[in-house]
């Protein structure tokens, strides 16, 4: 799907989550990169992680809010 | 039963406190309870205009914490319940008139002594000192939200604030949703803002052009009994009270539903 086909409200959707993830853990877009890369390293060193489709979000749960990192493997589906 | 302090509040400007503050106020003094608002809006009060109480005001909430009057003096009854009640905002002042150990008080004054059923307080926009001084004597928050990026982005902000504060488990408003937007994919839906912002939902409010009408009036839609959203606002009072009400179905405003309305269908 191009993107000028994509629903304004999906747009709108994903946007807010992206500002709220970092409204969540207090960081700057910087910071949050930051940790993704380093995170991204840490794995590297014993899984192949494709950093190519990372997800990475912070929910309110009940009592707590989490940050529920996605990464999946190489080659797996 | 003690009665309960419900603040009304939402982060951003513009999406609809005060006319929920009105409408929930009106819907609970129509199930025959004794019912106060709180315009906590110091500056910049309107729940009196929204309540067509404007013309009654002599004393306001800084006159009573300052003592210059007593409450029941300040309380203004409204004309069409006895058991409605607005405590106007003083309008010359502004938000650090009133401290929250006083907006303590003064809701324990109106649960206990003039026997309230509901206080409800309509709070400012923001989060500086008039939003921490409108939850500062809340039993329970009910946060209004619209389906744009920023009104719910500030709601979410809200439910960190609240929840640092103690008070547990707010429940939502989401106003002026329009059916046909939605349905075309150009509006953020009910259950797209709900998984987000991972709270309980109390009412759904859809766009009405009767809001501006009523407020145009000073009449409360709760009062209009065709108005889908005076519908809405009397739902979410009984839902405070504690029925099990569903969610209202979203009509769409197309041409179908317009020739029913004309020939009198709906």
């Amino acid at each position: 799907m191009k993107s000028e086909d994509k629903k304004s409200k999906s747009v709108a959707k994903e946007r807010l989550q992206f500002v709220l993830v970092q409204d969540r853990v207090k960081l700057t877009p910087e910071e949050m990169d930051a940790m993704r890369d380093e995170l991204i390293e840490v794995l590297s060193k014993y899984i192949d992680v494709d950093s190519q489709k990372i997800e990475m979000d912070v929910k309110r749960e009940d009592d707590m809010t989490a940050l529920v990192a996605n990464f999946p493997l190489k080659g797996s589906k | 039963m003690a009665g309960k302090t419900i603040v009304i509040t939402s982060g951003k400007g513009g999406v609809g406190k005060t006319t929920s503050s009105a409408n929930i106020g009106t819907a609970l003094a129509m199930q025959g309870n004794r019912v106060c608002l709180i315009d906590a809006d110091i500056g910049l009060r309107n729940l009196d205009v929204v309540m067509g109480l404007e013309n009654r005001i002599v004393y306001d909430i800084v006159d009573v914490v300052e003592n210059n009057c007593r409450l029941e003096q300040a309380m203004i009854r409204d004309k069409r319940y006895d058991g409605l009640y607005l405590l106007p905002a003083a309008q010359t002042r502004d938000k650090t008139s009133v401290t929250p150990f006083q907006m303590k008080e003064l809701v324990g004054d109106l649960k206990e002594e003039m026997e309230m059923d509901y206080v409800i307080v309509d709070s400012p926009a923001g989060i500086e000192q008039g939003f921490k001084n409108a939850i500062a004597g809340a039993d329970r928050a009910i946060i209004v939200t619209t389906p744009e990026i920023s009104a719910v982005r500030d709601a979410d902000r809200i439910i960190g604030l609240l929840e640092a504060e103690g008070l547990r488990d707010p429940e939502v408003i989401i106003n002026r949703i329009r059916a046909d937007m939605v349905d075309r994919g150009d509006m953020m839906g009910i259950e797209d803002m709900i998984e987000i912002l991972a709270i309980d939902l109390i009412g759904i409010v859809p766009e009405d052009e009767g809001i501006v009408v009523s407020t145009n009036k000073g009449e409360p839609i709760a009062l209009n009994d065709k108005a889908k959203a005076g519908e809405a606002y009397r739902n979410i009072a009984r839902r405070i009270m504690g029925e099990d009400l569903p969610m209202m179905k979203l009509e769409k405003d197309n041409f179908i539903t317009r020739f029913k309305k004309l020939v009198g269908l709906s």
